[in-house]
């Protein structure tokens, strides 16, 4: 059930639900969110679990897809107290348990945050363990938790935050627009040699293309976990 | 028991009646895919069918394109529930291709570059039921849709209009293809929603 | 693998119904090359009209998944083991 929703940017709402009997779950896991219509019609999507459990609450941030048949209903129509089905948590390989010793490092783009920042989130408090994010996104506007992301920074010398921007930078920042490079991985990421381990999230693509920066860089292929949300 | 949510309706668009039960209008053409997109150029491009006794014939690019060619325009709905209307396709009919195969076969095993198999009754790939289709709305048929020819048979479920083919296998016994053996119905017809098995 | 939509991160939950086990942390041996991989590393396409996951190094058919009103239909035959860690 829907019991709060807030505007993360234009397009990315995060929704708080509250789930019954909710067993509690792992950075990085997702649920499965089915719609029933009066006709019986269905469609099942999966979104990425943005923080730790709250006791029975737990949240998603839902990036709208334009067209898209589940995506705008949840971020503009769903209103508090209407009821939908969730499963999970779901997954155990894209995880990150604070108990895991070692940096990590973390690379995402756009919507493809969610599931790291609730490893940032997770981390806070729980390890010390040193994380690195680096977050492309098209525009300084689509920094979905960047208030948050940028608070965090100031009070935890253990977390560095870097966004690439694709299509506007802002205009201090003397990289300038363009996709990921491999420079940026080395810049901003972790040297393969502190064996980190890494976590990257995004449109199909960009994580293909991420991993392999990671993996030319000479990261160990069983440190590099993946996940793909298609475009 | 599922819970139903208030207001979600997916995404149904304008009651026409050219749309089957259960379909939407889509203006856009959706691309679903099970693998890759095989990479076939027309210069190695074959057709051959196989008839129930292992009697082989295979047609090449030049030879198929020889053949007449029919433009026709057809409504197609998918098993995910998008329909177009009005599509427009070249290609050579079916007919033109089984004319001249000796055959007592039932059904018909389609295969595809790829991998992927779907299977229908013989006579649905009939009268003027069916095409090798290498044109789509006035331009070569891209990769993604199927290119360099797919098989359309818009009277079923667009699942049968097999993308990247690359031959028929004529059959006496019927034999479920890459969907038909995990649930999906082995005829398909729209009109009578049958989507899957029993249905 | 270049094409895929997805990955076998989204097989977790059509595979709750099915499994006790998480099978996402799994290790699938493809039929076809003999290759090893975690199943949520597997090239997933999909979802409708079914789940397809392939090899990432020969792109074969590992799994088959497909959800119709009354029933799931699972297709394991281009598995040729699962190994689940305990």
């Amino acid at each position: 059930m829907l019991v709060e929703r807030h505007p993360e940017t234009a397009a990315a709402s995060t929704l708080v639900l509250r789930v019954a009997d909710w067993p509690g779950h792992l950075a990085g896991q997702h649920v499965d969110v089915r719609l029933t219509a009066e006709d019986g019609y269905q469609a099942v999507r999966s979104y990425s679990l943005a923080a730790p459990a709250d006791g029975d609450q737990v949240e998603v941030t839902v990036q709208r897809t334009d067209g898209g048949e589940v995506s705008p209903f949840l971020a503009d129509d769903l209103a508090d107290g209407d009821a939908v089905e969730v499963r999970g948590p779901l997954g155990g390989w894209f995880v990150w348990r604070p108990e895991t010793p070692g940096p990590v490092l973390l690379v995402a783009a756009g919507s493809g945050v969610v599931p790291l920042m609730a490893m940032v989130r997770a981390r806070a408090g729980a390890s010390r363990a040193p994380f690195r994010l680096v977050h492309s996104v098209r525009t300084p506007d689509d920094r979905i938790y960047g208030a948050e992301l940028r608070r965090r920074v100031a009070e935890d010398a253990g977390l560095d935050v870097t966004w690439i921007y694709t299509r506007k930078a802002p205009d201090e920042d003397r990289r300038g627009t363009g996709r990921l490079q491999p420079e940026d991985l080395a810049a901003h990421g972790w040297p393969p040699d502190f064996e980190p381990t890494c976590y990257v999230c995004g449109p199909t693509g960009f994580v293909e293309a991420a991993a392999a920066m990671l993996l030319a860089a000479g990261h160990d292929p069983d440190r590099v976990r993946t996940e793909r949300f298609g475009g | 028991m599922s819970i139903v949510t208030r207001g979600f309706r997916g995404r149904r668009e304008g009651a026409d009646d050219r749309l089957p039960p259960g379909q939407y209008l889509t203006h856009d053409f959706p691309v679903l895919s099970a693998g890759p997109t095989p990479v076939v150029s027309r210069d190695e491009w074959t057709f051959t069918v196989r008839s129930e006794g292992g009697e082989r014939r295979t047609w090449s690019w030049a030879e198929l394109t020889a053949l007449p060619v029919e433009e026709v325009t057809v409504d197609i709905h998918c098993v995910t529930r998008w329909s177009r209307l009005d599509t427009v396709w070249r290609g050579v009919s079916l007919d033109a291709l089984l004319e001249d195969v000796e055959s007592a076969a039932d059904f018909a095993l389609v295969h595809s570059h790829g991998g992927y198999t779907t299977n229908l009754p013989l006579e649905d790939l009939l009268d003027g039921q069916a095409w090798i289709a290498f044109e789509h709305d006035g331009d070569d048929l891209s990769p993604e849709h199927g290119g360099p020819a797919r098989l359309l048979v818009p009277h079923l479920y667009f699942w049968k209009s097999a993308k990247w083919v690359s031959g028929i296998d004529l059959l006496v016994q019927d034999e479920p293809g890459f969907w038909e053996q995990l649930g999906y119905h082995d005829y398909g017809d729209p009109w009578r929603e049958q989507r899957y098995q029993g249905d | 693998m270049a094409g895929a939509t997805y990955d076998g991160n989204l097989l977790a939950g059509p595979l709750a119904e099915v499994f006790a086990a998480e099978v996402t942390v799994a290790h699938a041996r493809c039929a076809g090359c003999g290759r090893d991989s975690v199943v949520a590393e597997l090239a997933v396409y999909g979802p409708d009209p079914g789940l397809v996951a392939r090899c990432p190094g020969c792109s074969d058919v590992l799994l088959r998944l497909v959800r119709t009103p009354d029933a799931t239909w699972l297709d394991l035959r281009g598995t040729a083991a699962l190994r689940l860690p305990t």
